[in-house]
């Protein structure tokens, strides 16, 4: 026991060491250091274990289509409070000044390796990427606007799923855009999903689940309900790698688990492959 | 219409023992009843129970989850929490009246999917997500009722629909009010104030434009007068089902997309 507390204090003492010497980031997986200039260098991505963190919107953008090429839509869309929820209102005001988002998706027209695209990445950093009026509101509009304008769609999923806040307002926005993902299928359309950490609830249970082809990111979070509500139903541990993709992917919910350097050729080469090419200047 | 009760007070009413539950409403509802079984799959889930049966004289098919009404029936039917075959049993069934040109009736009853391992292995939020977007553009009407509880996604799954009915005292919400409770206030205990403040009731959803019908229940509740509910739940069939069927089909899949694209509020 006496040894147990020297370790906690010790390690303390090394953590408020390490704030003090040049930033790095402390891998949550392998537990490994590297400088933060580097771990950026490499877009989130650790280089010994392969770990894959979360990247805001912008980051992804940047990484996924052509220079200059991104074009946002509906960009100044904001959620009312359907159900007057305590402090909702307020709490979104903050998190806006916060991440200058207005809410936890941003979608728009870009170019991927000169196809044309309309790509929507939702962020974690804005109440866990949940789905409330103007998610469903965005990811429908911009279905509708790819069948209108025969484009296909790419969309990089992470959420908690719906918005408690919003109640069942947000609990319909699951129908409202599986609906508008099926109108741009039908009118054949391809859409491919990019599972990120984590996609789950609500979302797993609508379009991140309906993509023609869905790819994931190595060991992100895939499933429907959350680890410790099935421990709780259960009455039983969870084995490790329960819900991440490699899993999701034996069990036949997705395609294929792509490497986040290499994300941007593949996206590229699938997109070609359905006949989206670049367009003739 | 029964006197004006809380959502916390409806909600001990759709918990309550001895609350009516579909297998009591086919027999009194419906006559030849014939069950189908199994997704054609992976197995067959007592959770839902569905197939064809006749309405005033017409084929008509009805997909429904499936309350006990004691210990054994709640052990056989999973407590109404469907697994994924579930939903694809459901909508092979849909699949097989847009065939032969049945409406669809579902009767929805769960406190929600089933959240366990075999759930997630089979792609629980894939078989939703798939009813759901397939009962969008399903060419033959569909009417859903909620005749208890309403539990998130996995009442939804049954609830793409041409027009949602609610039994007076029915609730349907996103997440329970006890699971509310937990995720947004870190406490469970706070499980009636999550009631009260959630807008889970018959009127809230006519309200919010989710339902757009509430049929009436006895006095005290549709325990007390298991004749008089399954006779009103009839009746509301009988006038909106012919009503649907009349509609040009392509005005019906409109207006269905319509009915959930225009749910939602914000500012631009």
């Amino acid at each position: 026991m006496l040894e147990d507390f020297f370790k906690v204090v010790k390690k303390r003492f090394n953590d408020g060491e390490e704030e003090e010497k040049a930033p790095v980031f402390k891998c949550p997986r392998c537990q490994n250091t590297v400088l933060i200039s580097r771990y950026l260098e490499l877009n989130r991505v650790c280089p010994d274990c392969n770990y894959h963190g979360r990247l805001s919107a912008a980051e992804r953008i940047k990484i996924t289509v052509d220079k200059g090429s991104f074009s946002e839509i509906n960009a100044d869309m904001k959620s009312c409070n359907p159900i007057d929820f305590p402090e909702y209102t307020e709490k979104q005001e903050t998190l806006r000044s916060e991440t200058g988002l207005n809410d936890a998706v941003v979608t728009g027209t870009a170019l991927i390796k000169g196809s044309p695209v309309v790509v929507g990445v939702m962020d974690s950093r804005y109440m866990m990427g949940s789905m409330g009026s103007v998610v469903g509101e965005k990811i429908a509009r911009a279905f509708e606007y790819a069948a209108e304008n025969k484009l296909p769609v790419v969309l990089f999923t992470c959420s908690g799923g719906a918005r408690m806040q919003e109640g069942i307002v947000s609990l319909m926005q699951m129908a409202k855009t599986s609906g508008a993902v099926k109108l741009h299928s039908d009118a054949g359309g391809l859409y491919i999903t990019v599972l990120t950490d984590p996609t789950t609830g609500g979302v797993t249970a609508s379009f991140a689940s309906l993509g023609d082809i869905i790819i994931a990111e190595p060991k992100v979070l895939v499933g429907f309900a959350g680890r410790r509500v099935i421990e709780s139903t259960i009455k039983q541990r969870l084995p490790e790698d329960f819900q991440l993709a490699e899993f999701m992917q034996e069990k036949g919910f997705v395609d294929m688990i792509v490497e986040r350097r290499k994300m941007r050729s593949t996206l590229s080469h699938l997109l070609k492959l359905h006949g989206y090419n670049a367009k003739e200047v | 219409m029964d006197e004006k009760k809380t959502a916390w007070e409806r909600l001990q009413l759709v918990h309550l023992k001895g609350r009516p539950t579909i297998n009591d409403y086919i027999p009194l509802v419906f006559t030849d009843f014939y069950e189908m079984h199994g997704d054609r799959l992976c197995g067959d889930d007592n959770a839902i129970i569905g197939g064809v049966a006749r309405l005033d004289n017409m084929p008509v098919t009805i997909i429904a989850e499936v309350k006990g009404r004691d210990i054994n029936e709640n052990k056989n039917c999973n407590f109404a929490m469907p697994h994924p075959e579930g939903y694809r049993k459901a909508l092979r069934l849909a699949k097989q009246a847009e065939k032969f040109h049945r409406p669809v009736i579902c009767f929805i009853d769960t406190p929600g999917a089933f959240c366990g391992i075999a759930a997630e292995e089979r792609g629980q939020g894939e078989a939703i997500a798939r009813n759901i977007a397939e009962f969008m553009t399903l060419r033959t009407p569909i009417i859903s009722i909620v005749l208890g509880e309403g539990g998130s996604g996995g009442a939804l799954a049954l609830g793409v629909c041409d027009e949602l009915a609610m039994l007076e005292n029915a609730q349907y919400s996103v997440v329970s009010p006890r699971g509310f409770a937990s995720i947004l206030w870190k406490d469970a205990s706070r499980e009636q104030e999550a009631c009260d403040i959630m807008r889970i009731t018959a009127e809230d959803m006519v309200q919010l434009g989710v339902a757009e019908a509430i049929i009436e229940e006895p006095l005290g509740g549709a325990h007390n007068d298991l004749d008089k509910i399954s006779e009103n739940i009839k009746e509301y069939l009988s006038q909106i089902i012919p009503e649907k069927c009349k509609k040009d089909i392509d005005v019906l899949l409109k207006e269905r997309y319509t009915k959930f694209r225009k749910i939602g509020e914000f500012t631009e």
